[in-house]
């Protein structure tokens, strides 16, 4: 499989206090890579670090094989807020980075819409933000980053601010988006489930300062359902986990 | 519908409270208690508004004009100086300190001055207009484009926006609230700053008007003139918010949030 994104010995401190030491990923073509960790152990760091927002002490990125460290704009990101701007209709606000590329308005447009079904955003495209559920917003938000993409993008804990049963809904949206469209991605969470259900593989941050203390490859074959959770297979993996992390 | 009902209530008492003033007022000149020399009742008022009515146009005309290009270059100066002062901390730094003081001084007494340097035509009284609306306008639009989310800035960055498209694509949109607020003032000001100036010379205009029927105690015209002022200041504060309801289509009705709630 090919190497899209590679972050190689990435430390960062604020003043004196080190955040991170030595932290290695690599995630591979349409792959779905999950930074499982705790509070407090660098995850936001390390994505603002991955999407060249922040420069890091020491260590580099590459994407494609191309170092792009510190330099924003290559790598798509998505936050639990979804950030759509109010005052552009939601499919002004997936055209957004179309247009930012210099693709013009009615084009960007057309070719955003183009994704509409496949997001299961249709009959959205006229509304504002306002006027959508949390999970919708999610998905437009998600539609957003998948096209202002070159093909990975980071996604920073995008539903954990949604309730329980939503959760459950998008889950399921995810995975079947991501069969569809050509994107690898790289995904924050503090949720095991979540990240033993969506991912190929995991790594486990931990550590202060945080530090790649295990790599967990899923193998449990696609599609994964409600079903999978409550399989022998699920809690296996849930348990190394939990051990990892040393949780009592 | 007893919330119907409150919401008439709300609406009529105002209205109830300014008739009951029309009333006591009228009363009150009526029966002699004040001398009707010194105070028109509002019938007079309403009569001199009617039989002036021609020559209180042609002056609202001339104040109209120097109101409507005293508030363009005001706009115009505030985005440009909002602009640098959001994109040059040291702009911002220098320039800000020295726009409260210019706030501070009272327009009243610089009118005159303004007269000697500029003369008697309309440059004067629009430059009046041009410092009382310049700051209101200015210090929205400022804390307008400050205010924008940094994680949406972020967000732009990592699409790989510029500074300019940051600045049209956020930092605008997010500060109109902001500058239509800073709007509704500065309009409000900005009529009575043509008339103070007007009162220091000219040739036509409400203020020349004002300091002529005052001189000839027409206090019945006088009143009309001052009630004349006012609806045009309630008109351009209304017309602030339907220029408002036009440019922000997306606030219009928040509460539809419901027709669409799928997960």
């Amino acid at each position: 499989m090919d190497t899209k994104l590679t972050a190689e010995g990435i430390s960062k401190s604020y003043d004196e206090n080190p955040v991170l030491e030595n932290v290695n990923i690599k995630l591979h073509d349409q792959e779905i890579v999950s930074l499982l960790g705790i509070s407090g152990a660098g995850k936001t760091t390390l994505f603002n670090i991955i999407s060249g927002l922040m420069q890091p002490d020491r260590g580099h990125v590459f994407l494609e094989g191309k170092e792009i460290t510190g330099q924003a704009g290559h790598i798509a990101y998505m936050l639990q807020k979804d950030l759509l701007l109010p005052y552009r209709s939601i499919v002004d606000n997936t055209a957004l980075p179309l247009i930012l590329h210099g693709v013009p308005k009615k084009e960007a447009r057309q070719q955003a819409s183009l994704h509409f079904a496949e997001f299961g955003l249709e009959g959205t495209q006229k509304k504002w933000p306002s006027q959508l559920s949390g999970g919708m917003r999610q998905r437009a938000a998600l539609l957003r980053t998948y096209l202002s993409s070159e093909g990975v993008a980071l996604l920073d804990e995008p539903f954990s601010a949604l309730d329980t049963i939503t959760k459950d809904t998008m889950h399921s949206w995810y995975l079947d988006v991501m069969q569809k469209i050509k994107l690898s991605s790289l995904f924050i969470t503090h949720d095991i489930d979540e990240a033993i259900l969506l991912s190929d593989r995991i790594y486990i941050l931990a550590g202060k300062p945080g530090t790649i203390i295990a790599e967990l490859p899923v193998t449990a074959p696609r599609p994964r359902t409600r079903e999978f959770m409550l399989s022998e297979d699920f809690l296996n993996y849930k348990r190394k986990i939990i051990h990892l992390l040393k949780i009592e | 519908m007893h919330k119907k009902l409150t919401s008439i209530t709300d609406k009529l008492s105002p209205a109830f409270l300014i008739i009951l003033i029309l009333v006591v007022w009228q009363a009150v000149v009526s029966l002699g208690i004040v001398p009707n020399f010194m105070l028109p009742s509002p019938v007079q008022v309403v009569q001199a508004f009617i039989s002036d009515f021609p020559s209180l146009m042609e002056n609202a005309s001339t104040s109209l004009q120097e109101t409507f290009w005293g508030m363009l270059i005001a706009i115009l100066l505030a985005f440009g100086s909002a602009f640098l002062m959001d994109r040059f901390r040291l702009v911002k730094k220098s320039l800000y300190p020295i726009l409260i003081i210019t706030q501070t001084v009272p327009t009243v007494a610089i009118a005159p001055l303004l007269v000697l340097w500029l003369g008697y035509d309309m440059t004067p009284k629009i430059v009046l207009v041009i410092i009382s609306c310049y700051f209101p306008i200015a210090v929205g639009l400022l804390n307008g484009f400050c205010s924008a989310d940094p994680d949406v800035i972020n967000l732009m960055l990592t699409m790989g926006s510029s500074k300019w498209q940051i600045f049209c694509h956020v930092k605008m949109p997010s500060a109109l609230n902001n500058f239509f607020s800073g709007l509704r003032i500065s309009v409000s000001y900005s009529v009575i700053g043509a008339v103070v100036a007007e009162w220091l010379g000219g040739n036509s205009g409400l203020g020349v008007y004002m300091t002529r029927v005052r001189k000839s105690y027409a206090y019945d015209r006088m009143f009309a003139v001052i009630l004349l002022v006012s609806v045009i200041s309630l008109l351009l504060m209304k017309l602030v918010d339907v220029i408002q309801y036009l440019c922000m289509p997306w606030e219009r009705n928040p509460s539809d949030a419901e027709t669409a709630k799928v997960p």
